[in-house]
């Protein structure tokens, strides 16, 4: 049995009144991909923002292939091979989509005295053009980011991502504001690309269809807790998941 | 002992004449979001009208007892032809930038106000000290003010109070506050941002030129005398807090006194003592001491 | 590596142009002096305003410079202008590495306050010190390089000196904007959060554009010092540091070539201005100031917020 990449232990998080993580368990095994479901309020994306730095925990741990990142910086974090997309996505809107990955592949070489090597522009160009068409957006390389479709702008705050070289990446809401029929292309790519790096991924999603069609696993969260953990058939089938989740989906459409 | 008690009235007379000015400065900032590089000027600009204004009280022979209220009607005058001026024919064309480029757009008004009041008034300095000694003086012990310089003290505390009272127990100083804390969101509930964004401006610029007004008689008005108390007057909000009223309170009595004593005691010290404290400050407390933390939000 | 330096060309022949014109019009290189070694400040403002960051305490290094070349000139008899620039530079770069490490985490506004502030508490000291020469500051004499002359008839010696610094000041900036710290500037100014989640520092590229931008004003305030033979307070005044965001704005951040010919222009302008309109000049600066900020695309576009290509090096390509 292989040791999980990640393995998020007893977190548990409050704001107010109001519990956003009650001891939350969750294993990621290495080269897997997670769908992550649950209500808004569910806690998913205080899950995320916890895993990564940007929420500290009350209480639990958090361990990225045996070491301790409860209490790390998202600088830190992200260093240690986690990377993530918004849900809003972060990108620099003043720039061009090429112009966003040549900064972030000049972010990722900028740790240390090595900040201060000159990069040259013909090569960051190149790696840029070539992210760009992994992902199906070399007609986008120079529109500004600010002013892009919001599927394409979800993509390339994914792409911008990866280019961080993650071993573990967290997609918050993927395909959130994204019409239905761009939903499939958009998960085709990245799931290409996370399986081409051999990465472990996991997704917040609301559209069963696609948690159902590109997850390994599904977790499902309910009020700050895991309800269920297991493969996508026995989650979608779950009574509890039935009720509470996907009914409370429908009914907000 | 004289020193003390001399360090301790010129620290409340420097806090009340900084309060005044500073929490013009630091309304049009809660309000507007601008930090206004030219409130120094419109100091400046009250303090011109006034001193014109009681040239020709005087030059009457009209009674003495007279110029307080001119000296009200010229602040009221200077700010508010500048207040809707520079609001509506500028400001209000830049409204939603960058809080940086706000800063540079009223930076350039600044420079285009100095040399206005060259153009206006020349550059030989004016004077109108007939009002400090017309009504009789005060003796601390063995130190003697002024009776006009307590005035100061006075005006600050009217001041105060007004705002206080209007923002905390008046239904239109809800909606200010309510302005204050989320524009946005009052904008939704139908508030007219724009309108109170001129009241806030108009009121701050009054104040600014009420400063200069009841400071003309006691210096020679010259260009360039808005220049340092803008900074200083930055040191004070940033102190306090950026756009609170409270705040300005403390910052004014700090900078204030802290200003008073250095001069006292320690005159090399006079402009680096308030800087130190401003540097101090907001490397502990980069909000100032009274703002509310702001989180950003993914 | 090709683009990256594209900026040498059009530099090179501005700095000969500018000896050309001084060699041809002696009596312009006073003006022009002046204008080159403002230019030097702007030049490391115009890097800080890359990464959306304005400060109006430039003047702190300025004077900081002036006031080491006057004080090692005058108290230990330091004449060489090569180790007062040295010194200078090394001593202001000291100073903006610890001032930096409070400063770097500040943003937009109190960015902007608090380098005033540190500014004016140099100011503060200088005025009131009457061993540093209290307001009216004091005369530089003398200072040559390696032996050279380099002010009164021999003026042309500084000139051609100064624009040497400025041609390495801009090469430093312009290969710096290639680096990854320096890319990383536009991103500071975009999104932090970004940056963050990229794993890299936006403080510490702030750090680093704050230092270089603090060693190009002292290089500029040694260079004036030198030239001009005096140095006072007012160099550390937040008018002389206002001064410098105007021209930084005039300049935009489109190069590092631009910040000189600004500085110069303005300095050319000014010299006539100060004869035939001495109480409009800076109301017209100021004109032209807002209409930059209203008229541009996207505001401060060209300015502080910069248009599309610029990132891939210091000029555009």
């Amino acid at each position: 049995m292989t040791a999980p990449i990640i393995a998020a232990k007893g977190l548990r998080k409050r704001f107010g009144a109001v519990v956003a993580a009650n001891d939350v368990n969750v294993d990621i095994m290495p080269g897997t991909i997670s769908g992550l479901i649950g209500t808004n309020g569910a806690g998913k994306t205080t899950f995320i923002n916890m895993i990564t730095g940007y929420l500290q925990p009350d209480e639990g741990s958090i361990l990225l292939e045996g070491g301790e990142i409860v209490g790390l910086t998202p600088r830190d974090v992200t260093r240690r091979g986690v990377a993530r997309s918004f849900q809003i996505p972060q990108l620099f809107n003043s720039l061009t989509a090429v112009e966003n990955l040549t900064l972030a592949e000049a972010a990722l070489r900028s740790r240390g005295f090595a900040g201060f090597a000159m990069l040259p522009d013909s090569a960051l160009e190149k790696s840029a053009r070539a992210t760009l068409e992994r992902f199906g957006l070399e007609r986008f390389g120079d529109s500004l980011a600010g002013t892009m479709p919001e599927g394409i702008r979800k993509l390339l705050d994914i792409a911008v991502a990866m280019v961080a070289r993650p071993r573990v990446l967290f997609l918050d809401e993927p395909t959130s504001g994204v019409s239905s029929e761009e939903k499939f292309p958009i998960m085709d790519r990245v799931i290409a690309a996370t399986r081409a790096d051999n990465m472990s991924m996991l997704f917040v999603e609301h559209d069963m269809e696609i948690v159902r069609r590109y997850s390994d696993r599904v977790l499902a969260f309910f009020e700050g807790r895991v309800l269920i953990d297991d493969k996508p058939d026995v989650v979608m089938n779950d009574t509890q998941v039935r009720t509470l989740i996907i009914g409370e989906e429908k009914a907000h459409g | 002992m004289n020193g003390l008690l001399g360090a301790v009235v010129d620290g409340i007379l420097y806090s009340a004449w900084l309060f005044i000015i500073a929490v013009g400065l630091t309304l049009i900032y809660g309000v507007m979001k601008i930090l206004n590089m030219a409130h120094g000027t419109f100091y400046a600009v009250g303090a011109y009208v006034a001193v014109t204004l009681l040239g020709w009280w005087f030059a009457q022979g009209l009674p003495p007892w007279g110029i307080v209220p001119v000296m009200i009607l010229s602040a009221l005058v200077a700010g508010l032809v500048l207040g809707v001026v520079v609001e509506r024919g500028i400001l209000a064309r830049f409204a939603g930038r960058d809080p940086i480029v706000l800063l540079l757009v009223t930076y350039a008004l600044f420079l285009i106000l100095e040399d206005v009041i060259k153009l206006i008034w020349g550059v030989d300095p004016w004077i109108a000290s007939d009002p400090l000694w017309v009504f009789g003086q005060v003796e601390f012990g063995e130190l003697i003010y002024p009776t006009y310089n307590l005035f100061i003290v006075v005006v600050a505390a009217v001041v105060g109070g007004l705002l206080t009272w209007f923002l905390q127990f008046t239904a239109k100083g809800k909606i200010l506050r309510a302005v204050i804390h989320d524009p946005e969101v009052s904008r939704s509930m139908g508030i007219n941002v724009g309108r109170w964004n001129l009241i806030a401006f108009i009121t701050g610029s009054v104040l600014a030129a009420l400063g200069g007004a009841f400071t003309a008689p006691t210096i020679s008005v010259v260009p360039g005398m808005g220049v340092e108390v803008v900074v200083m007057m930055f040191a004070v909000v940033v102190i306090g807090g950026l756009g609170s009223i409270p705040g300005t309170v403390v910052g004014a009595l700090i900078v204030g006194f802290v200003r008073s004593f250095a001069v006292h005691y320690w005159p090399e010290l006079e402009v680096f003592s308030v800087y130190a404290v401003m540097a101090l400050v907001l490397a502990i407390r980069p909000q100032g001491l009274f703002a509310g933390v702001e989180l950003r939000k993914i | 590596m090709n683009r990256t330096f594209t900026f040498l060309p059009p530099l090179l022949g501005g700095a000969a142009l500018i000896a050309l014109i001084a060699w041809f019009l002696p009596s312009w290189n006073f003006v022009l002096a002046i204008g080159l070694a403002k230019g030097l400040p702007v030049l490391g403002l115009v890097l800080l305003m890359r990464g959306g960051l304005v400060s109006f305490g430039q003047g702190l290094y300025y004077a900081l410079g002036g006031y080491t070349v006057g004080l090692a000139s005058q108290y230990f008899g330091l004449k060489d202008a090569a180790a007062l620039l040295v010194i200078s530079a090394i001593g202001s770069a000291l100073v903006a590495f610890v001032v930096g490490l409070l400063l770097s985490r500040y943003r937009d506004i109190f960015f902007a306050m608090l380098t005033l502030a540190l500014s004016m508490l140099l100011y503060g000291i200088l005025v009131k010190s009457t061993e540093l020469g209290g307001t009216d500051g004091f005369n530089v004499h003398g200072i040559t390089l390696f032996g050279i002359p380099l002010t009164g008839a021999d003026r042309m010696n500084g000139l051609l000196l100064l624009i040497a610094v400025c041609v390495l000041g801009a090469i430093n900036l312009g290969l710096f904007g290639a680096t990854a710290f320096g890319r990383l500037l536009a991103g500071v100014r975009d999104n932090e959060i970004r940056v963050e989640y990229l794993g890299a520092s936006a403080d510490r590229a702030v750090l680093i554009a704050y230092v270089l931008a603090a060693v190009m004003a002292a290089l500029g305030g040694a260079m004036s010092g030198i030239i001009v033979g005096h140095i006072d307070p007012e160099m550390a005044f937040w008018a002389t540091s206002g001064e410098f965001v105007v021209i930084a704005i005039l300049a935009g951040t489109g190069g590092v070539l631009a910040p000189f010919v600004a500085a110069v222009v303005l300095e050319v302008v000014r010299s006539f201005a100060y004869q035939y309109a001495p109480n409009t000049w800076q109301l017209v600066l100021g004109l032209i100031i807002l209409a930059l900020i209203l008229f541009l695309p996207q505001g401060l576009s060209g300015l502080v917020r910069r248009g599309p290509r610029a990132v891939n090096a210091g000029e555009k390509s």
